[in-house]
């Protein structure tokens, strides 16, 4: 079995599979447990400042979509940070790491935005031996409302300040949690590394309402009559947040900066894409919340075996493998010319690929009266739609052009030649 | 004129060679990798899963489907070989019916399980076809003796290697694999599947078989208990019940075991030769085998009788329907009181039953069927097991880890007590002896 260890920003962990800040990382039976199941980490719920303690709501603070078969596909939540009072969680910590010392220990944080509630904490935090710490700028519901989370998160300078403030006083590693609900997330990256931090974490939850109740016009979930936004994670999410990390990744000032995934991970695959496009390691929420921890079992077994059938011996030949390859639209070889085909052999004659072709695309999949599909080369520009409507793996697949055959919908010889956007003739401002 | 299902007596080569090959093709035919996804999308991956707990083996169903949904199915053979190293004879043989699928939270709400058995099939396929996943602990210096290649005695020998002992298995037979070579229907093993996992199970190395070696016969239990450090029994059951019924030593009636015997080891179906007329008596799996088999090599009337009600049948729903399903006509609450016939069968004779009072007895009320074979199918039973072992029930009495009442030897599988008698209660029994007997000798050194 391949070598999982995984050293971030020198916190070494089992395997790269962290538990998020979230309900799962909320006490101390829950994490004991978590790190029987085989967790290589995790943080810890966000604490907040000594105190009374924040208050949650009394009723559902989850909402879900599903896709068929009735499968949560995405998950809005409206819980606050941890409603548990600061001392038991520090004590909590402090043990739990005490018996686990090969497991990472991160403390999430989320105090007022003051130089002094920061300087307090740290210290207190230290003490437990964790392992390091993550700074939530990034929950978007209640606590920003409060000048905190994703309040912070969304500009920059303040990322800036309050990464300097910890970093000045702990000498723990320090994580700052991104927000994405915010227009480039490179800003508050770069604001993060000027700061100081030791890596990013990304993404946190992204502001969303998950259904309205069309029977009492509110939106779900419904609190005695009202609902509010929450923060949207779960499989759906992933696009999007790998989109982010990848931004952050190929981003020249971040280069450098290290990067913790988070977002819709849900299976070794999920995990193994975030590290190839930059991320040191990964973090899960929902997909524990909705299959329990064991889950973790097949993200070790199966990046195990993926690791093994390449003949990697560290997960660090994953990490960023993708980025190099992660480019923009203008970068993109136009002289690539593909065409749809489809194997006859495993087509089961649904006509998806037709009805997607023939009304919202290029008319380039034809159809006899005995239902044969086929693709016509000489109208298929290549699109992928047929493909994705497909409800049988494999069936339809991309096949290149070879260079010196004729593309059979414009009638040209396709060039063996790479050439973008920037050089094309119909482009007005061609560099050519 | 070539036979066919209405030539009379007993006779060879009823159906055409196609024929042969297509009633003994695969009774599921495995899943393809399309067919594997849309089967494990179904799984709810549930906590502490009630399919897990219904396999005698302890499989992590819900794991091994979600590694094949994740598309590392060789993780989840590798799920299921470290529970169960036969699981891949387990997924064609076991009644899953009334074990993992029958308790599956998707059998409660749709009626419809996952098909655990088939996934579990598609993974360890993949696997096999590859290599054997794991590889032995340092040498322990231990030499345990194992008596009988069947499913207990394999599981119990390749766990042993595993733990880094050295392993003999002795068996009176000439090849390995016990009922899965000898008994299982044909068409659940089919392409030589037993022997080839035998192969496979074995390469983990470690293992020495010593074939044509009975217990009893020149193999003497105090001269293993000697030369090796433990012993394990799985010599499943090699006696047969008698019929009691007058005219039960007649020609072509036998014992259904050694007809399918017979039959899982001809090299050509068509040599065997089958009646018109077929009855079976017996209501377990074997009689079920038995009957169907015959059905499929072209008897045109096959009769299978038991002696109590529907619902009392060890053989389960499921292997009723697939017997009705193949022509077999189920008669219950009947029982053989005579076979009929000048030196061969001809006829049985039958006399219904009812309960009174908790106890069979004859309605007085009787009936004939035609029979020019007649397969007695009616239990198995503990032979050749070595003196001064307690006894439980007619078996090799154990404990919970299948220690025996003498120190030295453990047993397990169909010889052993506790357990139904099946391939997977077997190689469970096989490796919990093998890790007790690992505990008991790696605590005394
Ligand atoms: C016809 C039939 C169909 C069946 N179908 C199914 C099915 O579909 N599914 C299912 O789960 N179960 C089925 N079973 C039951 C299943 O086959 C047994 O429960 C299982 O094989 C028991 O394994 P075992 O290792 O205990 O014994 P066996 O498989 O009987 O193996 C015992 C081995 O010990 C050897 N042996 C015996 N005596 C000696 C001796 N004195 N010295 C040396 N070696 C000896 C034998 O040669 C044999 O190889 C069926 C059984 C029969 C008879
Ligand atoms: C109920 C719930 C509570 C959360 N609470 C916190 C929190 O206290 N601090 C934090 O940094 N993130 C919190 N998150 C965000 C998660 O840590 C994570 O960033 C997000 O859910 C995306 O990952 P996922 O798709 O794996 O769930 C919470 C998420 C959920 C669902
Ligand atoms: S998941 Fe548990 S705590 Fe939450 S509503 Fe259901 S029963 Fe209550
Ligand atoms: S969508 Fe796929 S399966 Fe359906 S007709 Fe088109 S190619 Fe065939
Ligand atoms: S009971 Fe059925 S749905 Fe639940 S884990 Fe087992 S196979 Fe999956």
């Amino acid at each position: 079995m391949a070598d999982l260890t995984s050293n971030f920003i020198g916190i070494k962990s089992p395997n790269p599979f962290w538990l998020a800040s979230a309900p799962p990382t909320d006490k101390e039976y829950n994490v004991r447990r978590a790190f029987e199941a085989g967790w290589g980490g995790v943080v810890w719920k966000t604490l907040g400042e000594e105190g009374p303690p924040i208050v949650n709501v009394n009723g559902p603070r989850y909402g879900g979509i599903y896709s068929g078969d009735r499968r949560l596909i995405g998950l809005n939540n409206i819980e606050l940070i941890t409603d548990r009072p600061l001392q038991q969680n520090l004590r909590e910590i402090k043990a739990v790491k005490r018996d686990y010392p090969d497991r990472a220990m991160i403390v999430s944080l989320m105090v007022p935005c003051e130089e002094e509630a920061w300087k307090t904490i740290l210290p207190v935090v230290e003490e437990t031996g964790a392992d390091g710490i993550e700074l939530n700028f990034g929950c978007p519901h209640g606590m920003a409302e409060r000048g905190m989370g994703a309040a912070v998160g969304q500009v920059p300078e303040y990322i800036e300040m309050v990464t300097r403030w910890c970093k000045q006083y702990t000498r723990m590693p320090v994580i700052v949690k991104l927000t994405p609900n915010i227009t480039d997330i490179r800003m508050p990256a770069e604001a993060a590394m000027r700061g100081g931090a030791d890596a990013v974490s990304l993404i946190n939850t992204i502001n969303s309402i998950t259904s309205v109740n069309l029977d009492t016009f509110t939106p779900e979930p419904t609190i005695d009559g009202w609902g509010a936004h929450g923060g949207y994670c779960g499989p759906a999410v992933k696009p999007i947040a790998l989109n982010m990390v990848a931004e952050i990744a190929r981003n020249e000032a971040t280069a450098n900066l290290q990067i913790s995934g988070i977002g819709g991970i849900s299976t070794w695959r999920d995990a193994a894409e975030f590290m190839a496009l930059g991320a040191g390691n990964v973090q899960v929420c929902t997909a524990a919340m909705t299959y329990g921890f064991k889950i973790v079992q097949e993200m070790i077994s199966g990046l195990s075996q993926y690791m093994d059938e390449h003949e990697m011996t560290s997960t660090s030949e994953i990490v960023g493998r993708a980025v190099p390859n992660a480019k923009d639209w203008q970068d993109l070889n136009l002289n690539y010319i593909a065409k749809a085909k489809i194997d006859q052999d495993l087509c089961i004659k649904c006509g998806r690929c037709f009805a997607a072709c023939e009304d919202t695309s290029h008319q380039a999949i034809s159809m006899s009266d005995d239902r044969v599909f086929e693709v016509k080369n000489d109208e298929c520009i290549a699109c992928n739609l047929c493909v994705l409507v497909c409800p049988v793996e494999n069936c339809i697949s991309m096949e290149q052009q070879a260079a010196g055959t004729i593309d059979e919908r414009t009638g040209k010889v396709v060039e063996a030649e790479y050439a973008n956007w920037t050089t094309h003739p119909n482009n007005p401002s061609s560099v050519m | 004129m070539p036979n066919d299902a209405q030539t009379h007596g007993i006779a060879d080569h009823r159906l055409s060679p196609p024929d042969y090959a297509d009633n003994f093709s695969d009774l599921h035919a495995p899943l393809s990798d399309h067919e594997a996804l849309v089967a494990a999308d179904r799984c709810y991956f549930c906590h502490d899963a009630p399919c897990m707990d219904a396999c005698p083996t302890t499989i992590d169903i819900p794991l091994f489907i979600r590694q094949i949904s994740t598309g590392t199915a060789d993780s989840a053979a590798n799920t299921i070989f470290s529970q169960n190293i036969l699981g891949g004879m387990c997924a064609r043989v076991c009644p899953t019916e009334t074990l993992c699928e029958e308790v599956c939270v998707r059998e409660t709400a749709e009626g419809k399980p996952v098909l655990i058995g088939l996934l579990q099939r598609y993974a360890t396929d993949g696997m096999m076809a590859k290599a054997h996943p794991f590889s032995r602990a340092a040498d322990t210096g231990k030499k345990i003796a194992v008596i009988g290649a069947g499913p207990a005695g394999l599981a119990c020998a390749h766990r042993l290697s595993l733990n880094g002992h050295t392993v003999t298995v002795f068996d009176a037979r000439t090849k390995g694999g016990g009922l899965n070579e000898f008994g299982i229907a044909a068409y659940k093993s089919v392409d030589d599947f037993a022997q080839s996992e035998v192969t496979w199970l074995l390469s983990i190395g470690g293992i020495d078989m010593k074939y044509d070696t009975a217990l009893g016969n020149g193999l003497s239990i105090d001269a293993l208990k000697a030369d090796y450090d433990a012993v394990f029994l799985g010599i499943g059951l090699s006696g047969v019940n008698a019929l009691r019924a007058e005219g039960e030593d007649k020609d072509n009636v036998r014992d259904a075991v050694d007809f399918i015997e017979d039959l899982r080891q001809a090299p050509d179906l068509g040599t065997l030769k089958v009646g018109r007329h077929v009855v079976v008596i017996g209501g377990g799996m074997t009689a079920v085998d038995a009957a169907v088999q015959s059905k499929l090599l072209g008897a045109e009337n096959v009769t299978m009788v038991y002696r109590r009600g529907k619902g009392r049948m060890s053989a389960s729903g499921f292997e009723q329907e697939l017997a009705t399903s193949k022509g077999v006509r189920i008669i219950y609450n009947a029982a053989p009181l005579r076979v009929i016939g000048n030196g061969a069968a001809q006829a049985v004779e039958f006399a219904y039953t009812h309960t009174v009072d908790g106890k069979l007895e004859n309605t007085g009320e009787t009936f004939t069927i035609a029979a020019d074979q007649v397969f007695k199918a009616i239990g198995q039973t503990l032979d050749g097991a070595p003196k001064g072992l307690k006894l439980s029930g007619g078996k090799i009495k154990v404990d919970a880890v299948g220690q025996t009442s003498d120190p030295a030897i453990w047993a397990g599988g169909d010889c052993a007590s506790g357990g139904d008698d099946l391939t997977v209660t077997a190689v469970a029994e096989g490796r919990d002896a093998a890790d007790d007997i690992h505990k008991t000798l790696t605590a005394e050194g």
